[in-house]
């Protein structure tokens, strides 16, 4: 049973309400944690030529699928007995959309481990792992905090990992540089290169999915919509 | 260990990094008191129907409503919502003086409807009410035939010399109420035997038989059922393009489904009046969001 006490979404008149929307929120952490888990161990089984370990996060992929589908029906099911107003209703309107960015996020770990397992088949010495291992930290912590925002509706939390986007595309832009000297000093190398740039940009949309993620916290606590602004203006959002 | 053990165990992992305390709960319902007389997001209206400053009211030496100022623009549809007893039922009817006959009731501060004091010492209240008629939350037909109960107000103002006009004025009321084609074959039945819903178009066509600017409603649907409810509301709608409506209501769905603007009321003060977006997603208040919310009530 959540927990309802001192909860900003726990102090309706209907219990019954308190419970549906604690509920929810705690399936959608429980489901970013497995999302996390499935980035960190996808990342995990590349750069250990884990075969195995890859097919088990394709394999986990599933369970990450069917829980997208179950928060879906529940957020309907609110939607449908309780018509949510405010922030009721902005924490159910930003759940049903971050579901899908986790979900997203899922298939990206699906994506690397694929890329894991071709890797390790072709069993060459192991060239950009150093980026990914860099950029994957970077985008499991944007992850990361972008749950522990939710979780805490923290909006200057989930402002910093607006910004924090910016360096990982610049980050992503000189691995890419890296690999596309590997690239032109060895024409051998190329197809290795290419599935490690693969592997890359998957990472790379882990941390765009962080960042929508962000977003809407800042619209679940301020009820503004800072999607496709400028993160100054967000700054103004969240000073308010 | 499996895959689904990894998983549910980093789950774990991260609801137990994850505190249970909020920390954006920046205004809590015990910050934000109610100042009176100060109303959060837009009471004003350019050029409005009702100017409205400084409304007290008392019953005796109750004071209900507390220094309440805002405007109600024309043409607009604007609703009162509020936990029972927040004086909006009370605000809303000195807008035509039905407060009047209460005998301890006492209404002070400025009333403009068009610039001109409602609450005037030599104001024609019979007058006022033509121009601003009121539908009731119960239906309240006359015992009398549909015709009549329509033909009711235009005869007692005067508004038809002949059986021809009046018969006009019966015919277009009906029709712009929605009620014309149910009625139009039995107009001398009588009108306590038509079912809630078409009782209620009824007194609606009634309050604009005598061509009102403005209608008054309070709790309009609350004693019909959801399909009578909805042509109510569609009524609503249409009847907007040619008349400023002020609707008390408890059904907070349907304030956000007909209203422009909604005005949040408690106890006795004016806390929020916001466009309904605005109200029902993100309201200012934390009072009104709390209300809105099913918090308290």
């Amino acid at each position: 049973m959540p927990n309802t006490k001192d909860d900003v979404y726990g102090d309706h008149i209907s219990h019954k309400f308190n419970d549906e929307l604690m509920e929810l929120k705690t399936e959608f952490l429980t489901m970013g944690g497995m999302v996390e888990a499935q980035v960190e161990r996808a990342i995990q089984a590349l750069v250990d030529n884990d075969g195995s370990l890859a097919d088990e996060v394709r394999a986990g992929d599933k369970k990450v699928d069917q829980m997208e589908m179950d928060i879906d029906e529940e957020a309907t099911l609110i939607i449908a007995r309780r018509q949510p107003t405010a922030r009721d209703l902005r924490l159910v309107i930003s759940v049903i959309k971050m579901v899908a960015d986790l979900e997203r996020v899922g298939d990206e770990a699906k994506k690397i481990a694929k890329f894991a397992i071709k890797l390790n088949e072709e069993g060459q010495a192991p060239r950009g792992y150093v980026e990914v291992r860099h950029i994957g930290n970077h985008v499991l912590a944007m992850l990361h905090d972008a749950l522990d925002a939710f979780a805490r509706l923290d909006s200057e939390q989930a402002l910093r990992i607006m910004k924090e986007d910016k360096r990982v595309d610049e980050e992503y832009q000189a691995a890419a540089r890296t690999l596309l000297t590997f690239m032109m000093e060895d024409t051998r190398n190329i197809s290795r290169c290419m599935s490690v740039m693969w592997v890359l940009r998957a990472l790379e949309r882990v941390g765009d999915h962080a960042c929508n993620i962000a977003e809407n916290v800042i619209f679940m606590v301020k009820g503004e919509d800072v999607r496709h602004t400028p993160v100054e203006e967000a700054e103004k959002v969240v000073g308010r | 260990m499996s895959v689904n053990e990894t998983i549910s165990s980093a789950a774990e992992q991260r609801e137990a990094s994850v505190p249970v305390q909020d920390v954006a709960v920046e205004k809590k319902r015990e910050d934000m008191p109610v100042q009176e007389g100060k109303t959060v997001g837009l009471p004003y209206a350019d050029d409005p129907k009702f100017k409205l400053r400084n409304v007290e009211v008392f019953y005796g030496d109750d004071r209900a409503i507390k220094d309440i100022s805002l405007d109600i623009a024309r043409n607009e549809v604007i609703s009162f919502i509020g936990p029972s007893g927040c004086g909006k039922s009370t605000f809303l009817r000195c807008l035509n003086r039905m407060n009047d006959s209460i005998d301890i009731c006492r209404v002070k501060g400025q009333l403009m409807l068009d610039d001109e004091d409602i609450y005037h010492s030599k104001r024609d209240v019979v007058e006022l009410r033509a121009r601003v008629g009121m539908v009731f939350q119960k239906p309240n037909p006359f015992p009398k035939s549909i015709y009549d109960n329509v033909a009711y107000g235009p005869r007692i103002h005067g508004l038809a010399n002949r059986k021809s006009d009046l018969d006009e004025i019966v015919e277009n009321s009906l029709r712009k109420a929605g009620l014309w084609d149910e009625v139009k074959d039995r107009l001398d039945a009588t009108a306590t035997g038509m079912s809630g819903g078409q009782q209620q178009r009824l007194c609606i066509a009634r309050a604009i038989a005598v061509s009102p600017e403005v209608i008054l409603m309070d709790e309009p649907c609350s004693a019909l059922d959801p399909i009578a409810t909805a042509k109510v509301e569609e009524l609503i709608s249409e009847m907007s393009e040619s008349y400023t409506i002020v609707i008390v209501t408890h059904s907070m769905q349907q304030a956000a489904r007909v209203s422009h603007r909604t005005a949040y009321f408690h106890l006795g003060h004016l806390v929020e009046v916001n466009e309904t977006s605005k109200v029902f997603t993100s309201p200012e208040h934390e009072l009104t969001e709390s209300y809105i919310t099913g918090r308290f009530g």
